[in-house]
């Protein structure tokens, strides 16, 4: 029986022990609900948890643990020889009784038993059903596949057999519980709960294992080449260690790197803070009701569109824009049309960027500046404040700490941003200061290492996951340090 | 010999009143709040140096009429305001006044203690600075003290004006709003419920600081509170339903209203 029809008879028997539930209890109340200590439904979804959640258990337990099982058998059966051969062979060897073993599912009864009177012409049958093997088995390889054949048929039956008694016995203990005394509902409460942990666990294990994964990655790399020259050193040129250099030092600098990352990202801050706090301070305290539900969404739009797009944008708009623009200015004032600004370069990915943290600082700055209490802008305006005055000296005072909070988490997201980075900064890893030259970010170094035909073992695709890691700490400690401002301002009012 | 004094000027303000003379003037004011009327053809003429109460269950137009007097309205969308009201002689609906003058000379408290997340100084200094009104940091200075000692504050506080004002007790915050509002020297302070979210000790605090104000500034205040009323002004106006049902002396007001409306609310059969 598969899975999924196992599953579907346990929903069937889950719903069922849900109607019989609400109708014991129905019965056992005679008309006088109060006499139950929980509504009906709920001794309806204590039998239907009952009935699915053991059962479903067993079943998850099974999936996992018995093709474990039947491997362990199937290999145990293998002949001493075969067992003497080293583990990659036998995982082989597996794989293909595996193959085999599907093969023979496709044969009538006659094919599959002419096939054990004469092996040799195994490849070619189950070749023509579809199943094409690497070698001809060995003789013993059809006997074992027909075990797992066998073992793993039996193993479905019984998993069945025993999902659907789990199901009825869960239901029917469950059942026998109802009592009108009986707490179902504090019982049902109880399994929400534990649900909605699970949910979280996941979730933060989840967050964990990802950190956990580029550690180990990191950490190999940290091997090969010493954390010292990674996070000091100046040069980043990764390719000519691939040569067969025994030495890299120096090759592998973090410095320009982060260099670019950050002088990209205080572009970006440099275009994205003053618009967005002004459009935060009109949008929040001067325009009109009518203004606002129209000009927020838009702003908001802004936010909504993929960071790609923004990437097209600046590769083919913004970069060539500057550009032309730089060539005629440097017309006029030398009178030789060279362009000072390169399309790719520190300038105009920083601008795009920029565009696209706007919606983010003003719409977190507009939700900090709005809860600023009417009370403080009235006591301000009642005193002859006008309203420019009023932002200046008391709302603003009063929210710059979260604002302070949110351009943080803004600065983080900047870091981290990698498209529009990828198409519009450049890949050249230089350590210069002026904005119209190409620089390079940490992440696009990592997009860089990652694609194309490397192996998973050199340094040249594991720093990758060393830079990542870095990229990750800077970006959560920004965050928990915009947190922890947040949260102290929060305190301010009551 | 203290108590004599005062006496002396409770009777002088007392025979100031009796010249009647009127500060603000509300003729015919209706207030919209866009197609809802909250208030019906207000005439009320609040007189100067007397504390006038404006009472009457909730929702009845008080706290919209006191708002209309320094125009605080405004800060509301789709707000509107017909009629005429003039401050002295001028009428404060005209567009030529400026309404930030108007606020300096008509100030207002409000029902929650709202002192800025600043210091004690600088809660004080706010509108002195604002206006312009102090040429140097000593003027300033006195400015603060002057004020504090206006608003019964400056004892409880001197030692400390650099802490956050918002770190008093809602007593004292409250009094700090009204030097706050002092400060400024306006000619008018409102009150909205300025002791609604005090307790008894503050509020007696505060009342009696009502009473000392009168002396130098025209007070209109909005209580719930019949006792308080009664206690600490000498007219009070009784709103209903966006009407103005009656002004009159407080003391004929409780003890012999003309309107029938009157006397129910006070008597407490409805609101």
């Amino acid at each position: 029986m598969s899975i999924s029809l196992l599953l579907l008879i346990v929903a069937v028997i889950g719903v069922v022990g849900y109607l019989i539930g609400s109708w014991r209890a129905n019965a056992l109340a005679g008309g006088k609900l109060s006499s139950l200590h929980s509504r009906p439904g709920y001794y309806g979804s204590f039998v239907a948890i009952w009935s699915m959640l053991p059962a479903i258990a067993i079943l998850l337990v099974w999936i996992i643990a018995s093709p474990i099982y039947i491997g362990s058998a199937v290999r145990g059966g293998f002949p001493d020889e075969v067992k003497a051969e080293p583990q990659a062979t036998q995982n082989l060897n597996y794989n293909m009784i595996g193959a085999i073993a599907r093969g023979f599912k496709l044969l009538s009864a006659e094919e599959r038993d002419a096939l054990f009177k004469d092996g040799t012409a195994a490849r070619e049958v189950l070749g023509s059903k579809g199943v094409p093997l690497a070698a001809d088995p060995a003789p013993y390889m059809l006997t074992a596949a027909d075990d797992l054949n066998r073992m793993t048929t039996a193993s479905s039956t019984f998993l069945s057999i025993l999902v659907v008694i789990a199901a009825l016995a869960g239901g029917a203990f469950a059942y026998r519980a109802i009592a009108p005394k009986f707490r179902a509902r504090n019982r049902v409460e109880g399994v929400m709960l534990v649900g909605l942990i699970v949910a979280s666990s996941i979730a933060i294990l989840t967050t964990v294992g990802i950190v956990a994964s580029m550690a180990t990655e990191a950490i190999s790399f940290f091997n090969m080449v010493p954390a010292w020259e990674f996070f000091f050193g100046t040069t980043w040129d990764p390719r000519f260690a691939a040569a067969g250099a025994t030495d890299s030092s120096g090759q592998f600098g973090l410095i320009p790197l982060l260099a670019g990352t950050l002088y990209i990202g205080f572009v970006a801050m440099l275009v994205a803070v003053p618009v967005g706090l002004f459009a935060a301070i009109y949008m929040s305290e001067y325009a009109s009701r009518h203004v606002r539900s129209v000009a927020k969404p838009l702003l908001e739009v802004l936010a909504g569109i993929p960071t790609i797009v923004y990437g097209f944008f600046a590769l083919v708009t913004v970069g060539p824009f500057l550009r032309d623009i730089s060539a005629q200015l440097s017309g006029l004032v030398t009178g030789n049309y060279a362009s000072f600004i390169q399309a790719q370069s520190v300038l105009t990915a920083g601008f795009v960027m920029g565009i696209m943290l706007i919606p983010y600082v003003s719409s977190l700055s507009d939700d900090i500046i709005t809860a600023v209490p009417r009370a403080l802008r009235d006591g301000s305006l009642g005193l002859g404040a006008t309203r420019s005055e009023t932002i200046k000296r008391v709302i603003l005072p009063a929210a710059l700490p979260g604002i302070v909070g949110a351009l943080l988490m803004t600065a983080s997201r900047a870091v981290g941003e990698t498209m529009i980075v990828v198409l519009a900064a450049g890949v050249a890893a230089r350590m210069q200061l002026n904005p119209f030259e190409p620089m390079t970010t940490v992440t696009v170094k990592i997009v860089n290492q990652l694609t194309g035909d490397l192996e998973f073992t050199s340094p040249q695709t594991l720093v990758a996951f060393a830079l990542g890691i870095t990229l990750f700490v800077i970006t959560l400690c920004l965050n928990i340090y915009a947190l922890y401002i947040v949260r102290k301002y929060r305190e301010q009012y009551e | 010999m203290n108590m004599m004094s005062e006496a002396a000027v409770e009777k002088a303000l007392d025979k100031k009143m009796n010249d009647i003379s009127y500060k603000m003037i509300g003729k015919d004011v209706s207030v919209y709040y866009g197609d809802k009327r909250a208030l019906y053809d207000v005439n009320l003429n609040v007189r100067e140096n007397t504390v006038t109460a404006l009472i009457g269950p909730s929702g009845c137009g008080k706290s919209t009429f006191l708002r209309t007097l320094n125009r605080m309205n405004d800060t509301i969308d789709g707000c509107r305001v017909t009629g005429r009201i003039t401050l002295d002689t001028d009428d404060i609906y005209d567009p030529a006044i400026d309404v930030v003058e108007l606020r300096a000379r008509v100030g207002m408290v409000f029902q929650k203690p709202n002192p800025f997340p600043k210091s004690i100084y600088e809660n004080v200094a706010y509108g002195p600075r604002i206006h312009g009104l102090a040429k140097s940091k000593a003027d300033l200075d006195a400015i603060v003290e002057r004020s504090l000692q206006k608003a019964g504050l400056w004892n409880e506080v001197k030692d400390r004006l650099q802490e956050g004002g918002t770190g008093l007790s809602g007593g004292q915050q409250q009094r700090l709003c009204i030097a706050r509002a002092v400060a400024v020297s306006p000619e008018v302070i409102l009150m909205d419920e300025p002791c609604s979210a005090l307790d008894p000790i503050a509020t007696a605090k505060v009342e009696e600081l009502i009473h000392e104000l009168r002396a130098n500034f025209t007070i209109v205040i909005v209580t719930h509170s019949m006792q308080q009323a009664a206690r600490v002004s000498q007219r009070t106006a009784m709103f209903h339903l966006g009407n103005l049902v009656e002004e009159n002396d407080t003391d004929k007001m409780f003890t012999n209203p003309d309107d029938q409306r009157t006397q129910d609310y006070i008597m407490g059969r409805f609101g």
